[in-house]
């Protein structure tokens, strides 16, 4: 592979939302929105992908920075993850993104990285990160699902021909905040739930988002509906720093007279989406958080998990991950 | 591209290529070789800057990103012939062997002991989670970040 010089490419530094649409949409595929670099460029040093032209979104100021509304934050998509792990209100009112914020990477990547890449960010599956033709680079064969493919990393949950996962820690904090995506196109803007705004193999085997050529990530809204209450975020991952979570699991938990009244949670590393754990919270509501509830819990869980040659392990580690966000919220 | 960037309290202009990562322009345009490129994947943190107050990796940042910046690099540190208290802490713990990662370690060490003037052990070793130290001495380098503290904040 060839690596360290990039291929060349026209830069465009855009400084209002309005001219970053229209050079997206002047260069549809061809065209690249960079934020925070920090996938962008393995794409690029690799030559895994060429863009010809690359927009660099940092000079927008109307896409920087946390601010209050009267129902909730909205979250700029270029706010950086290290402004979100120390924001005293996103501490206060929704510590479980201040926890999944400060759980990516290393402290360099989280001063640089941002929290619109690191949801939309690609996945990390070795064989597709290495730029072989596989189903989601457009090619017809997936090299991980073979007898000899390394698929430990790889899903549990929705495989279909691709069985990459979602590396994301934010995103199944944003999942279980309720939160809504703002994308905006040359149409106009739109609000998406976070649980729609990722996508499964079986909706697009090429993308891990709703977002197409020409949408771009503009804030992230997270209403007022969980602020306070109580959270739970962990992440396993095989070193403590710069890895990708095996699993992780968020958790918003209301109780009322020792009885979880309501729940949600969400799983990362397990699905290509963050997976909403919508029968987990069935399951427990109206239960108190103990240890009876976090078993019942646990086994909901994985009902339905599909382990590949490597993975199965996964199944006891998100399992447990379940049960002590269950116990422990 | 035309760029100006304030590299170390000295303000200056160059013409650089878009695709130009702001490591190669510090080593190659600038002449600042005190910056190492190690893994260029933004793992092992030995090019790590200071832009704009804020410890960044850069071999992950485009030279023409920096323009109107202010850069801090390892050159940046010492002044009037004086180590920094941080490059004072490796000299005094031995908290350099190869001395590889040593300038992306100062540089960390540098924006924690911003943050947290008074880290304790876990906290340093957070602070430098981002660096690695193939020669792996890492606890000297935990005692250098902790004499710096205490000398920074006598």
């Amino acid at each position: 592979m060839l690596r360290d010089m990039m291929a060349n490419f026209e830069l465009y530094q855009p400084t209002a939302i309005d001219h970053a649409l229209n050079l997206m949409n002047r260069y549809g595929d061809d065209g690249w929105v960079l934020a925070g670099g920090q996938d962008s460029f393995d794409w690029f040093k690799d030559r895994a992908k060429k863009p010809r032209a690359v927009i660099d979104i940092n000079g927008i100021d109307d896409l920087h920075g946390i601010r209050e509304t009267a129902d909730g934050i909205e979250i700029g998509a270029l706010t950086t993850l290290t402004e979100i792990e120390t924001s005293a209100l996103i501490k206060e009112k929704y510590g479980v993104l201040a926890d999944a914020a400060r759980h990516v990477a290393s402290p360099q990547i989280r001063n640089a990285g941002t929290i619109g890449g690191n949801v939309c960010q690609d996945t990390r599956c070795w064989y597709y990160r290495y730029g072989l033709d596989c189903y989601r680079a457009g090619g017809n064969t997936c090299y991980a699902d073979t007898p000899e493919g390394i698929d430990r990393e790889h899903c549990l949950f929705g495989a279909d021909r691709c069985i990459a996962v979602s590396p994301s820690d934010t995103a199944p904090a944003l999942v279980a905040l309720d939160a809504r995506m703002v994308v905006v196109n040359g149409d106009g803007e739109k609000e998406v739930q976070a649980e729609d705004f990722f996508i499964g193999p079986d909706v697009d085997i090429m993308r891990m988002t709703i977002l197409q050529p020409g949408d771009l990530l503009k804030s992230i809204v997270i209403p007022n509906t969980w602020a306070g209450a109580r959270f739970y975020f962990e992440k396993v991952a095989e070193r403590n720093t710069w890895d990708f979570a095996l699993v992780n699991i968020a958790a918003a938990m209301k109780v009322d007279n020792n009885a979880i009244s309501d729940i949600r949670i969400a799983c990362g590393g397990v699905a290509c989406v963050p997976l909403r754990l919508t029968v987990v919270e069935e399951v427990v509501k109206g239960s108190p958080p103990n240890g009876a509830s976090a078993d019942l819990a646990a086994s909901a869980a994985t009902r339905g998990a599909t382990p590949l040659n490597y993975n199965g392990f996964k199944i006891p580690l998100m399992e447990s991950l379940v049960k002590r966000a269950i116990r422990e919220s | 591209m035309k760029i100006e960037v304030t590299v170390n309290g000295e303000h200056q202009s160059y013409d650089v290529e878009p695709r130009m990562l702001l490591v190669h322009f510090l080593r190659e345009v600038v002449g600042l070789t005190g910056t190492h490129v190690g893994c260029e994947t933004s793992l092992c943190g030995a090019c790590s800057v200071m832009l704009n107050g804020d410890a960044v990796k850069s071999c992950t940042v485009l030279a023409v990103q920096a323009d109107g910046a202010e850069i801090t690099t390892i050159e940046g540190l010492a002044q009037n012939g004086e180590l920094h208290p941080i490059q004072e802490g490796f000299w005094e713990c031995h908290g350099l062997q190869c001395g590889f990662c040593t300038p992306g370690m100062i540089i960390a060490a540098h924006q924690l002991l911003e943050r947290n003037p008074k880290p304790n052990e876990a906290d340093i070793r957070r602070g430098i989670e981002g660096n690695l130290c193939r020669c792996t001495g890492y606890q000297h380098i935990v005692d250098a970040v902790q004499y710096a503290s205490k000398k920074m904040t006598r």
